[in-house]
């Protein structure tokens, strides 16, 4: 196989709780946030992602379906998915600079009122529940 | 057409019921699960598919044809691996290859090469000398030889250390990738549920509990609890498969078959393992002689 080196590498933690679709739909949104992955990079195809990673097939066309949707990835026909040329990040740069520097102040507060790390992330993590379900 | 379908399936061994009152329909194109305790019907169960074995009553289907009596033709679509995993010991890796492929029309024995030799494999080693995830992976790769529209493994990875269970499995997946083929294979590792299986069948008492789409088994629970729950009543609709309770507060896992849009508890979406955990734990928890075992009761109320 002559395949060429994939442009992102997968992993998997399957004791995080969180659907492995959903992981490998997150770790293409935050390289292209982060600039790893720019417009026009092809995402490895199904067959090389279940030689990087223990997964079903399915799970992955399914990551790359809902990418697409999310409209930061695009299917062309007989030759892969890549990343679309202009990819929609739904937060602007500016905004999450503002919303890190909330939540840094947020911390500053909680550790203050004496809340440890793990109550905050449970915190969130309950908030964060709390609005899937609203929005579901 | 479902790969496996039964209705009404039941397998005596004697006065004991291996299999008892199974109705199940696995689509193609999956790779579905069983998962359930020892002795819960797993095996019994993907023996009939294989057609070793015969139904005491009820009937079964595999790719729309009855195992039993089909022999020959249903043989070259299905591929079948035992907890066993049977090799012929004093063999040699090519000898075994050249058996399988004397024995089934379909055999490639170049994707039987590739694949032994990407796992470092030689074709000159004999059985007897392989480690166990080594032999594992030659009694899968024979089952893959035979290019079989079906895989039926008991537990293909069980007893493995991490690494060959890990090769085995991405074997498994790429094979699925490549071809298509539909999987149904019994585990006790949670954890590769999840990651390889799009499908869910869990057994107990003989019995199947619980079969469906791996994503709506998760969308179809939640938790839900509450500090001082005297006198709530659960919301429409749920049934209770765990509860857990404390001093303060009680907390059930339960199944819902309409969308929640109760404010009263706070409800949160449970992981697939603490689903399946649930269910196995009801069951060692109901009375195993039972000869009628529901799916879980509905303790709806709260006294």
């Amino acid at each position: 196989m002559s395949e060429k080196q994939p442009s992102i590498h997968f992993r998997l933690d399957p004791r995080s709780g969180i659907a492995p679709y959903r992981q490998l739909v997150d770790q293409v949104r935050s390289a292209v946030e982060m600039g790893r992955l720019r417009g026009g990079d092809q995402l490895p195809s199904v067959r090389q992602v279940v030689t990087q990673v223990t997964i079903n097939p399915n799970t992955v066309h399914r990551a790359y379906r809902e990418l697409e949707s999310l409209g930061l990835a695009e299917g062309r026909l007989g030759l892969g998915t890549f990343i679309t040329e202009n990819p929609v990040i739904h937060t602007t740069e500016a905004g999450n600079v503002e919303l890190t520097r909330q939540l840094q102040l947020w911390v500053k507060r909680a550790r203050a009122a004496g809340i440890v790390d793990d109550d905050m992330l449970e915190l969130l993590r309950r908030i964060l529940n709390r609005d899937e379900r609203v929005s579901s | 057409m479902p790969v496996i379908e039964t209705n009404g399936l039941s397998k005596r061994f004697g006065r004991k019921w291996g299999l008892r009152d199974c109705s199940l329909s696995i689509p193609a194109g999956k790779v579905a699960a069983l998962v359930g305790p020892n002795g819960a019907g797993k095996s019994t169960l993907l023996r009939m598919a294989a057609g070793l074995s015969r139904p005491t009553s009820g009937e079964i289907n595999v790719l729309g044809e009855v195992p039993i009596g089909n022999g020959a033709s249903l043989l070259k679509r299905v591929g079948y691996l035992d907890q066993e995993r049977p090799l012929y010991r004093g063999f040699r890796v090519d000898e075994m290859f050249r058996f399988g492929e004397g024995t089934n029309p379909t055999w490639n024995m170049t994707t039987a090469h590739t694949y032994v030799e990407q796992l470092g494999i030689s074709l000159r080693d004999r059985v007897n000398n392989l480690s166990g995830g080594q032999q594992a992976q030659v009694a899968l790769t024979i089952c893959l030889a035979k290019q079989p529209e079906l895989l039926i493994l008991d537990e293909p990875a069980a007893e493995l250390d991490p690494v060959a269970r890990e090769d085995l499995l991405r074997l498994l997946m790429r094979e699925v990738a490549e071809r298509g083929t539909s999987v149904v294979l019994s585990t006790h590792a949670l954890g590769d549920v999840g990651s390889i299986c799009d499908y869910l069948v869990i057994m107990s008492h003989s019995t199947i509990v619980l079969a469906d789409d791996l994503e709506f088994v998760v969308e179809s629970h939640r938790f839900l609890s509450a500090t001082s729950p005297s006198g709530r009543e659960l919301p429409e609709g749920v049934t209770v498969i765990d509860t857990r309770s404390s001093s303060r507060d009680v907390t059930y896992l339960v199944r819902m078959t309409l969308p929640l849009v109760d404010e009263t508890w706070e409800i949160t979406e449970p992981t697939l393992d603490e689903i399946i955990m649930a269910y196995l734990r009801l069951a060692r928890e109901s009375p195993s002689t039972s000869s009628r075992h529901e799916s879980p009761s509905t303790q709806g109320q709260i006294s």
